[in-house]
Order: structure tokens, then sequence, then C-alpha cells
């Protein structure tokens, strides 16, 4: 018996070095190498195909790193980043949305601050980047993310159906425009809108440039700092009450209070609905998601901003849109800024616009926008008199949420605008101490 | 009665003590198993039940975002804030009613099916793999099917609705409708389960016991009253035990479903606390949430224990 036990234990312990020997040769060849690791929720192939260029390109000039893309979904994104932020196993690189939650974020000390990185040799890289891309991602003065991308909601149109119910799309340019193609549309029994209400987000841009065209940028900056009125200011009430007008009309696609953004982007591709308040790439989106693969073609779609209210205090030049950026943890090493520099230049830039995948932050990369469509989102931005990102990430996941919640509310006829604005004033006072 | 199924376990938990120590079981005989096997068990329950759950208790009086350490002390007013939130309250009645169709309509068919596929008649082995498969399927498996047969564009509801010629409905948008959608999959997915478990009680029942009932001259009706169901009484009691238990954790085949939408009218106590606690990173509120989730389950299964389950 117990010689039984010796050799076991003889075989395990030889089996041990073994294994030792060849776990330590393994660092060692592996210890040449730098990991920089980066997290992101990017899902589509056009783009992660783009990216993946970009890193072997990285890799080949830079043999001592290791760039490692890791990917997690939207959702499971946003919900695993608060533990994985306070953890070892940190990525070196993440994903942000800028506004509310970056800046929770930067409180918190896990995150690299690159105000003097971005400032170095006289703000070199900081000028490399549109002055604006740095809006949302910078508080108190600091620095907490580089800049990836800009972009722009705007409605999209199929000018076949438009034409089909005589709406001139071009000629869209006040609320009451807007509402009467709605009704032209429906008389001529076609969907107006494709609109995505289970996912609520899609529908938050209808109420969040509502609030932007009726309230303009002061009302807004007030009531998100909780001064005045807050979100009961009347432009805001105002802006709902239109949302809910829009929503007497039935605009949507049937079953749009269940429906993802695949669904609605797919729904508008399918030409089941005639219009969509989307993503400047609205084009390469609408293409994956129709049951066909391809959805309209280019030349079928048209485009224009979102429409003025009688007597707001916003333009029609402010934009509502993304402006995303990557942040760095604190422990990552030299290396990842190095490659963050490198894949947000103005070559990578360029190269990602001519994929249709983003409208450039870098300076120098806009001749990369070659798309109409998404030039005219590009022209806009550049004459944007106000750009703001998105509500649900700027007030940050609580908040944001609820506006949300009362966008889908308030289009569904569930909700005046009063109740609406009431419900997220009553979320942004429980925020307050 | 229900000692029959008593006996039949006595034997065999003495026999084990019997044929390892060689004499009847004895504290001298026990301390060693005790001391050899209750810390793991116990270490690991306190590691990742009893913390776990003291930690939620603790984040439930602050306000926190899940960053840093928790700081802004709140009390109760987490709890204040849930008790009072619209949602929170449909989720508690969405639960209530997921209990009320299990009792009502699930155990019951189960039971009906059970009776039915016992015996060994032809074709009841297959009967009983078709039914007992989609408890087979992962819950979100069964979620993404059924969110496909709901569809009112290209799902089998759009197929049939275009088949009959009406306008296809769109349940799953539907806020009065969609519970009842979830209800119908709720009992599609789990029925299956409580069937094999009265299929095991019936096929443990003693025969004699139906045969001299049967001698007696007992109507089918009366056999199934007077002798079947006492004797299956503790099956049935541990049926709705894991009926209500299900109830009150069902979660994940609701978020491929609905998400807990239209309007919050589909959420349930766990989607609540994802989409209220998780998703807005509000996890002292979400704690709150725990608590009271913990609260309720850990108070209906001691009572359901003491008192339908005392004997079992």
């Amino acid at each position: 018996m117990s010689s039984n036990v010796e050799s076991l234990s003889f075989g395990r312990v030889s089996q041990l070095v073994c294994t030792t020997a060849l776990a330590v040769t393994i660092a060692t060849a592996a210890s040449a190498q730098t990991v920089v690791s980066l997290m992101h929720p990017q899902s589509t192939p056009l783009v992660l195909e783009v990216w993946d260029q970009l890193v072997a390109e990285y890799e080949a000039q830079h043999s001592g790193v290791d760039v490692q893309l890791q990917f997690l979904e939207n959702e499971a994104f946003k919900a695993k980043m608060p533990t994985l932020l306070q953890s070892e196993n940190a990525p070196h690189i993440f994903y942000s949305w800028g506004g509310g939650v970056l800046k929770a974020q930067s409180e918190t000390g896990a995150l690299m601050d690159l105000t003097e990185a971005m400032n170095a040799d006289g703000g070199a890289w900081k000028n490399s980047y549109v002055p604006a891309s740095f809006e949302s991602l910078t508080f108190d003065g600091r620095i907490w993310a580089v800049p990836y991308q800009l972009g722009t909601i705007s409605f999209f149109y199929n000018k076949e159906l438009l034409q089909k119910a005589g709406v001139d799309g071009e000629n869209i340019k006040t609320w009451p425009d807007f509402l009467a193609a709605v009704k032209k549309l429906k008389e001529a029994g076609i969907v107006p809108l494709a609109g995505g209400g289970g996912e609520k987000w899609p529908i938050h841009f209808y109420w969040s440039l509502l609030v932007m065209r009726s309230g303009g940028k002061e009302v807004f900056t007030q009531a998100k700092n909780g001064e005045g009125e807050g979100f009961m200011h009347p432009a805001v009430v105002k802006a709902g009450d239109h949302l809910a007008e829009l929503g007497t009309l039935e605009p949507f696609q049937a079953g749009w209070q269940a429906a993802t953004w695949p669904e609605t982007q797919g729904a508008f591709g399918d030409g089941k609905a005639a219009m969509i308040l989307g993503f400047q790439n609205t084009e390469i989106g609408q293409a994956n998601a129709a049951a066909d693969g391809k959805g309209l073609a280019a030349e079928n779609i048209g485009r224009f901003p979102f429409p003025e209210v009688e007597g707001g205090l916003g333009k029609i030049t402010d934009t509502l849109g993304p402006l995303n950026g990557w942040a760095v943890t604190r422990n990552a090493p030299p290396e990842a800024l190095d490659f963050l520099a490198f894949f947000t230049s103005a070559d990578s830039q360029r190269k990602l616009a001519e994929a249709k995948a983003i409208i450039p932050v870098a300076k120098g990369a806009e001749d990369g926008v070659t798309d109409p469509l998404l030039k005219m989102s590009a022209d806009e931005l550049a004459v944007s008199t106000w750009h703001q990102n998105f509500f649900d990430q700027d007030l940050g996941p609580s908040i944001g949420r609820v506006v949300n919640d009362a966008s889908v509310e308030i289009a569904a006829g569930n909700m005046s605008g009063e109740e609406g604005a009431q419900m997220i004033q009553d979320a942004f006072e429980l925020e307050q101490f | 009665m229900t000692d029959t199924s008593a006996n039949a376990a006595r034997p065999f938990q003495l026999s084990l003590p019997l044929r390892g120590l060689g004499k009847p079981s004895t504290m001298g005989g026990r301390w060693p198993v005790l001391i050899l096997f209750l810390p793991p068990a116990l270490l690991l329950f306190t590691l990742f039940v009893i913390l776990p759950m003291g930690e939620a208790a603790w984040y439930s009086f602050y306000h926190w975002n899940g960053y840093g350490a928790p700081e802004q002390f709140v009390g109760l007013r987490n709890f204040q804030v849930l008790f009072n939130h619209g949602a929170f309250v449909t989720a508690l009645k969405n639960n209530g009613l997921i209990i009320l169709v299990s009792l009502v309509v699930q155990v019951p068919l189960a039971l009906w099916l059970a009776m039915m596929l016992a015996h060994r008649i032809p074709g009841a082995v297959t009967f009983r793999l078709i039914f007992f498969l989609p408890y087979v399927l992962a819950d979100v498996a069964a979620g993404l099917i059924w969110r496909f047969v709901y569809d009112g564009d290209y799902g089998l509801f759009a197929a049939i609705a275009g088949f009959l010629g009406v306008e296809s409905p769109y349940v799953l948008a539907d806020r009065n409708l969609a519970i009842y959608a979830i209800l119908a999959v709720v009992v599609w997915k789990y029925f299956g389960f409580h069937m094999m478990l009265f299929i095991a009680g019936l096929q443990a029942m003693d025969k004699n016991v139906l045969e001299a009932a049967e001698i007696d001259g007992a109507t089918g009706w009366q056999k199934f009253r007077y002798v079947t169901l006492p004797l299956l009484g503790s099956t049935v009691r541990l049926s709705v035990f894991f009926a209500v238990i299900g109830s009150l954790q069902l979660f994940d085949m609701i978020m491929p479903l609905t998400g807990g939408g239209p309007s919050n009218s589909t959420q349930t106590m766990v989607t609540f606390l994802y989409t209220y606690g998780v998703m807005r990173m509000q996890v002292g509120f979400g704690s709150a949430i725990g608590v009271v989730l913990f609260v309720i389950c850990v108070t209906l299964a001691f009572t359901y224990k003491r008192s339908a389950m005392r004997n079992d």
C-alpha cells in the first residue's frame, strides 16, 4: 500500500516538474511580449475587419506587443464594467460613451488621467483631434479617454415610399411638416416610421431631439445641473407633448413596442417603414439587418436633420449623437497609449471612414468620408452649433434609463409630456445628495 | 398511508452505518463524519450564500453605483422607493399570477398527463420524452424560440394569421397580452418536469391498494380521489413547492421574450432587480430588491416546509 502511494506521488512529482518546466518556458517566451488588452462591444463584422487589420499592422511594426481585442455584448459590457474595473483583470483599454458613466468611473481612481500625455510636446497628441471630440470625455479640465468617433442622429427615408405618398423629404423642415408627412404616408397605407420600442433607447432620440429643439442648450444644461425648474421646464414638457402628438398618429410599425434595434433597422431596410431616426451609419446598419442582407440601395435613401419646433429655442444645426472614446485603466502599460495613438491616428481613422464605419475625430481624416450619406452627417457635424452626447449616456446610467422609459411611455400614449418630465425629474432628485 | 414511502427509505438509511462500522450508529461514530464532512460544506455555504446575502443587506442601506466603496448612507430610502415603485408592484403581481397559473393549470395538467403515461401503454415512453423535452431546453433558448413563434412579421403566429386571413397579432408588444403569452410559455416549459415527478410517484405507489379499492367497487374517479391522490400527497406537495420557488426565480426566459416590457408589464421580481439594479448601476437599490426577494423566498419556503410538508 505504502509503496503504491510513493510510486504514485513520485509520478505526480515528476509530472509536476515537467508541467512547471513547460510553463516556465512558455512564460519566458511570452515575457518578451507586452499584452495590451482592449475590451469593446462592437459586433458589426465590417468594423471588426478594419480593426483586425489595424491591430495586425501595429503588431507588425511593434514585434514586442500583443494587442488582444475582447468582445462583450453591449448590455453585458455595461453591466460587467463596474466589477471588472475594481479587479486585477480590468482590460487596459475599454470602449466608452463618455458622459456620466465615464465621469463616475474616473472618480473611482480606476482610470488613467490622460491629460499629461495629451498635453506633452506642446499638446501634440491632443491637437491631432478635432477639439469638439473631447467634450464629454473631459471633466474639470482633465481628459479621461482618447477620442474615437463622432456621430449624429437624423432621419433617413425611403425615397420611393415617400414619393408614392407624395411627400418631399427634402422639404421637411419643421415639426408640423413632419407630422403632415406622417399623416400623408398613413393615408397612402404606408407605415411612416420604424421604431425600436423594445430596446427603448431608439425612441429616446425623439424625446432628446425634441427637448434640444424646444429648449436649446441652456434649458438642457440647466436641467442636467439641477438648476431652475430642471426637467419640469415648460420647454421640456412641451417637447414631451410634441412626442405624444406624434404618438397619437400611431406612426410606428406594428409591434414596435417589442422591436429590437436590428428588427427596427430591418423594417426600414425591407421597405416596411418609410422613415427611421437613426445613426450616421444607418446605410450599412439597414443593409445588415434587412431580410435579404442587402436592404435599400444607397441611392434610394434620403436624409434630413431633425426638424425644428415652433417657438423653439434650439437650432436645426444643433446635433445629437455619440461621442465615443477609449478609456485607459490605471495599470495599463505605456504601450497601451502608444497603440491608441496609432489606432486613432488620421491614417487609421481614414480607413475606418472609408469603410463607412465612423465619422473620424482625427484631424486630416475627413477625406476618408466619401459615402454621400455619411458625408452629409459629417458636414453637419463640422458646422454643429451644439453637439450633445446621448441623453442616456450624458445623464448617467440611472437617469438615462428613466429617460428611455419615459420616451417610450409618451410615444405609446401611456403618459403625457408632463408626466414623463415628472418621472425624469423624480429620478434626478433621487440621485442628488 | 404516507408511512409507506417513509418505511421504504428507512432500512436503506440504517444499512449504511451498519455496513460501514459494524455496529449501530452512535455519537462516537458520527463525530469523525461530522468533522470531516461538515466544514467544507459550511465554508462554501458561508462564503457563497451567507456572506453575499449579508453584503447585499449592508449595501441596501446605501446609495451606491458599484464603483469604489459605498459611502452615501440613505437608511431605508431604497426600500421606501422600492415599495412605491409602480413596476415593482407589477412585478409582485406578476409573480403571484405565475404562481397561481402554476398551481391551477400547470400542476393539474402535469398530474393528468402523468396518470395517462404512468402505465405501460404503447407509446407512453415516446410521449413522456416529448412532454419532457421543453424542460431540457435552456431557458434562454426556449425564450428565443418563443419570441420567434410569437413574432408578428416572420413568426409562426404571423404565418397562422396569414393562413386565416386575419391581421397578424403582436402579442409581445401588447402590454395587456404579453404576460399571458409568457404564462403560456412557462406552462409549456415546466409541465414536463412536474409530470415526471408525478410519474415517479405513481410508479412507486403500492399497486395492491388500488387493487383492493377496485375489488371494493370503487369507480375511476373514486380511486383517483381517495387512493391515488392521498398516496401521491408528498409528491404533489413537493411539486407545488418547486412551482412556487421556480415562479419566484423566473428570469432567463423573460429576458429574451420581452425583457420585462412593454411598459414593465411583464416584469418579475428578478427581472426588476436586473433592470433597475444591475443595468442602471444602482447596486444599493438592487441589493434592497435582493433582500426583499430573499425574505419572501425564505418566508415562503419555511412556512411551506413547516406546514404543508411537515410529514414528508
